[in-house]
């Protein structure tokens, strides 16, 4: 039986219907057209579907999604204030070559600015340790590293030009 | 990938999960935060034919601490609340440590307590730190609720003393003892996201620099979090020299009894045991002797 879920990505609002084994990462994807969150590992082992869920971020692959009835999600393509501008933390990891493939760009940004939201000021251990469980295999984990630093800087002077 | 089909119910009240519990029978499953359920289900192990999910009940997830009756945590708390919440940071810093080195943040973020135990995994990282510190678990059913001791909840891996029906509502921790302190460390292949190839709990009481209790428990070195009764009593009673402390992580690789798997071998799981077993003797009297 399907079920009626009504749900915000992204500040939008949506009302669908969903059978009940459907994963969030599913319907992000396939329903919604929100391609920017990508299934990795399928099992919560590689962070690629990291999207948050009231603000903090969850697996979207372990999510199912009439789990979010009621709740707002946030995915990569609600970081950009606008279509001109990127949020700090992609801005930050264009500038440091912190994109090679991009496929595990989205959920380590989502962990980026997860991880900011709590401390602004993380430590380059902090860093790895709020980005640990999220796989890049292309392995630039030092430039990604960079990257959160640099965004968090950024994040905490955003007066001064970048 | 796919996950296979099955009816979802999020009812809201425990009396209505109950009766879900019992009408839907033995191809129902209880989900909290489902971070253990959803991947059995997406590698096929588990084909519920319904889902109670508890996360939609009212109060569930709410952790309570006073020094006069200790410590609630709530089935549906999440692991992140549990470990960054300040009166267990404060104290029951074994239980904060052992929620840490779990999964991920995003698991984190998902998964419970309660999910970690009724999983029953011999690695489940926070069974050891509950343990040792005497916790127990109320599980309600339709014909009332009873509490026991942890001690006794793990019957082999994944299974457990729970009965048919019943629900994991609550795990209770008694407020912690004058000069004691608890301690918890675990050792796997990778620091982050892989799941524990030893683990080591450890609480002790003392008066002035002689151990009064202390309680050992091993993780993912036998069919169930263990403990190691023998290490126990050669440590009660005694001022822990450095000599003791030695024999201490010996006698509790004695007591291991690890199998060989992907993780790690037997061999080294007891050595790894030993080691364990004597840093988290040393925090736990240095966290008590502060205390």
């Amino acid at each position: 039986m399907k079920h009626q879920i009504k749900f915000t990505v992204n500040g939008d609002e949506y009302s669908i219907a969903v059978d009940p084994w459907r994963t969030l990462n599913e319907v992000l994807r396939d329903d919604l057209n929100l391609t920017g969150t990508k299934l990795g590992c399928g099992t919560g082992d590689c962070g690629a579907c990291a999207v948050m869920v009231d603000g903090r971020t969850v697996s979207s692959c372990l999510t199912l999604a009439v789990s979010v009835d009621g709740k707002s999600v946030r995915t990569v393509e609600g970081l950009a204030p606008s279509g001109e501008e990127l949020h700090p933390v992609q801005e930050a990891f264009v500038k440091t070559g912190a994109i090679q493939c991009g496929y595990c760009t989205s959920g380590m940004e989502m962990a980026a600015v997860h991880l900011l939201s709590h401390n602004p000021s993380p430590t380059e251990k902090e860093i790895r340790a709020g980005l640990s469980g999220h796989l890049c295999r292309c392995t630039g984990y030092n430039q990604i590293v960079e990257a959160v630093s640099v965004a968090a800087e950024t994040m905490r002077n955003p007066n001064q030009k970048r | 990938m796919r996950l296979p089909k099955f009816e979802y119910f999020a009812p809201k009240t425990l009396e209505a999960a109950l009766s879900l519990v019992a009408e839907q029978g033995s191809a129902a499953h209880v989900m909290a935060g489902g971070t253990d359920i959803m991947v059995k289900m997406i590698h096929a192990r588990l084909k519920p034919a319904s889902i109670i999910a508890l996360n939609g009940i009212d109060g569930l997830d709410a952790i309570r601490f006073n020094s006069e009756d200790g410590l609630t945590i709530g089935a549906t708390a999440r692991l992140v609340d549990v470990a960054s919440h300040p009166d267990i940071v404060k104290h029951y810093p074994a239980l904060t440590a052992a929620v840490l080195s779990m999964a991920n943040v995003e698991v984190r973020n998902m998964g419970t307590v309660a999910g970690n135990l009724c999983n029953a995994a011999p690695s489940a990282d926070s069974a050891p730190p509950l343990m040792v510190m005497g916790a127990e678990v109320t599980l309600a059913g339709l014909k009332g609720e009873r509490r026991i001791p942890l001690n006794d909840f793990f019957s082999g891996p994944g299974l457990t003393v729970m009965d048919r029906g019943e629900i994991m509502t609550s795990i209770h921790v008694p407020p912690p003892a004058a000069r004691s302190g608890a301690s918890y460390q675990r050792i796997s292949g990778r620091c982050g996201v892989d799941i524990a190839a030893v683990g080591v709990g450890v609480m002790a009481r003392f008066d002035g620099e002689v151990c009064q209790d202390v309680r050992v428990v091993l993780a993912a070195v036998a069919p169930v979090p263990l403990r190691a009764k023998e290490t126990e009593s050669l440590l009660r009673g005694k001022i822990w020299t450095s000599e003791l402390i030695e024999q201490g992580g010996d006698q509790a690789a004695e007591e291991a009894k690890p199998i060989s798997d992907v993780r790690a071998s037997a061999e080294w799981r007891k050595k790894m045991v030993a080691v364990l077993t004597r840093r988290t003797l040393v925090e736990a009297r240095e966290r008590a002797l502060k205390g």
